[in-house]
């Protein structure tokens, strides 16, 4: 391949930033729960696929578009916590493996149940549909979307950042997240932590659900799946202990199947998937803690 | 107002192995308890067993009137117990003011913070001189101090230690135990773990030799030259 193939155009390099902001979140929701609870949820795009089924419904039934937004965070944030008290909290004191196990049995019901409902074929989120319309800005074509779901981003992270730099509960996450057992004996409320976290997770689900539907309308029971793969590759990449690493890392992949998912020629784009995960294999050769991780913090006696 | 912890019967198992048995003694507010022993005799376990986070298999464990087997730790802490652990496990990552701000988590009247951290930051200057630094930055006996001042900060009860002058340069010794004597004279029950058996014994109101999980001997502090008794104790 040379590089002229890789004919890079203005478009393609904002959709790219676009979809690493979406990528970004969907990192933060995923580490967020990593955090607390040492776990990787494997069934985090299966929230997003329930809050994108809403969002369809909705319009499907006509509803208003900020109607159609509540009931996808609705849904979302109960599956979350359902999430939490019928499988987290139980399974706590088990192996991580078994957690483990645990969200990729949920991932494939929450499918199977989609599925169930609503038929492989899928239904069509059209009400948002608008924001793909495009704005000229100095002769670049860039669709609405892709500045909606960057400023989205950014403020999202922002909140996040300030709740968790500023308040009480955002301190009590991050030493919960530090040392668990250490904060739980200078009084942090467990369960309140790990339910705080799964909820701004959803929330991020939820968002991400939103942005998603615009850039691709069709909602079918595996919506979100393919994204989440990437993304937890992504994580890894940037580093998983700490959330900016992975953010970074959530922002890096999206940023790059973007990029390259504009630049291959469209017969060879299937080929995308390949090139992205050689690519992590590759960083992960290099910097096995990921790229975007602190070199070990000086211990002293 | 101030509680009492009475430990009675105590029996804690990890695993197959026994790790006390039987252990009963009691801290009233305004005493120092210490407990000594050889490595593996069970002080640790005991400590671990008090704040929830060993399984306590017989026997019971109480704060007032309140029974704290089988609560949580986050319970037990919140019902006025604060253990500065091993190891001191200082959060390095945040900053020393927020390491304290933890400890408050802790904390059962909604009273000013100003006030209680003042009060900590009087007995140990060096944490109020560091307080914007990262935890980590700090020394080891700086950290020791800070890991008790953050234990104090929620105004417990009963003061749990498990080692505190483990690792840490003479001088420094000199001024944890000095503090563990004024935190005494405030009205806090204290329950010392130390190696340092002969200086515990000397400090203590009164000091509990384990060996092998139970308790074979208790000293006052006019034995604490009697070296012959402990390493007696020790090894029965």
């Amino acid at each position: 391949m040379t590089l002229a193939v890789l004919n890079i155009d203005w478009q393609t390099l904002t959709d790219a930033v676009a979809l690493g902001a979406i990528y970004a979140l969907m990192a933060v929701g995923i580490g967020l729960v990593f955090g607390v609870l040492r776990l990787v949820n494997f069934a985090y795009g299966q929230l997003v696929m329930a809050g994108a089924f809403a969002l369809a419904l909705a319009s499907q039934w006509g509803w208003p578009v900020w109607a159609g937004i509540v009931l996808c965070f609705a849904v979302v944030l109960v599956l979350s916590l359902a999430m939490d008290r019928l499988v987290f909290r139980p399974l706590r004191s088990h192996s991580p493996a078994v957690m483990l196990v645990a969200t990729f049995a949920v991932a494939f019901l929450l499918q199977s149940v989609a599925v169930l409902w609503f038929g492989s074929l899928g239904k069509i989120a059209t009400s948002l549909a608008y924001l793909n319309r495009p704005v000229t800005i100095s002769n670049v074509d860039i669709r609405k979307i892709t500045i909606v779901a960057v400023i989205v981003a950014l403020a999202c992270l922002l909140a996040l950042t300030a709740l968790l730099e500023r308040t009480t509960i955002g301190l009590h996450m991050r030493a919960a997240s530090m040392d668990f057992q250490t904060a739980r004996i200078l009084g942090v409320r467990a369960n309140r932590v790990i339910a705080v976290a799964v909820l701004l997770s959803g929330a991020l689900a939820a968002v991400v659900a939103v942005m998603l539907t615009v850039q691709t309308p069709l909602v079918t029971p595996d919506f979100a799946l393919r994204d989440t793969i990437i993304v937890l590759a992504g994580v890894v990449l940037g580093g998983m202990n700490r959330p900016v690493s992975a953010t970074l890392g959530g922002f890096a992949i999206g940023f790059a199947s973007g990029l390259l998912g504009g630049a291959l020629p469209t017969d060879k784009s299937q080929y995308l998937p390949s090139f992205l995960f050689a690519a992590v294999i590759l960083v992960l050769l290099v910097r096995p803690r990921g790229l975007f991780a602190r070199k070990g913090a000086v211990e002293r006696v | 107002m101030s509680e009492s912890l009475v430990v009675e019967g105590l029996e804690v198992r990890h695993g197959g192995v026994q790790a006390v048995r039987g252990l009963s003694f009691e801290v009233r507010p305004g005493e120092i308890v210490g407990l000594i022993g050889a490595n593996g005799a069970g002080k640790s376990s005991t400590l671990h067993a008090i704040m929830g986070v060993a399984p306590v298999t017989g026997g019971d464990i109480r704060l007032g009137k309140l029974s704290l087997r089988g609560r949580r730790p986050e319970e037990i802490a919140r019902a006025g117990v604060a253990l500065v652990p091993e190891g001191r496990r200082i959060f390095a990552e945040l900053t020393v003011e927020e390491n304290l701000k933890l400890g408050l988590a802790a904390r059962r009247s909604r009273g000013a913070e100003a006030g209680v951290l003042s009060r900590v930051y009087d007995l140990f200057p060096i944490v109020e001189e560091f307080r914007r630094r990262h935890a980590g930055a700090l020394s080891g006996g700086q950290q020791q101090q800070l890991a008790i001042a953050r234990a104090l900060v929620a105004e417990p009860d009963v003061l749990l230690l498990d080692e505190p002058s483990l690792g840490l340069a003479p001088t420094v010794v000199d001024v944890v135990f000095e503090a563990l004597a004024t935190i005494r004279s405030s009205g806090l029950a204290v329950l010392l773990v130390e190696q340092r058996a002969q200086r515990t014994v000397a400090l203590a109101d009164r000091s509990h030799v384990l060996a092998n999980g139970e308790l074979r001997l208790t000293l006052g502090p006019e034995n604490a030259n009697d070296t012959a008794a402990m390493v007696e104790a020790y090894f029965s």
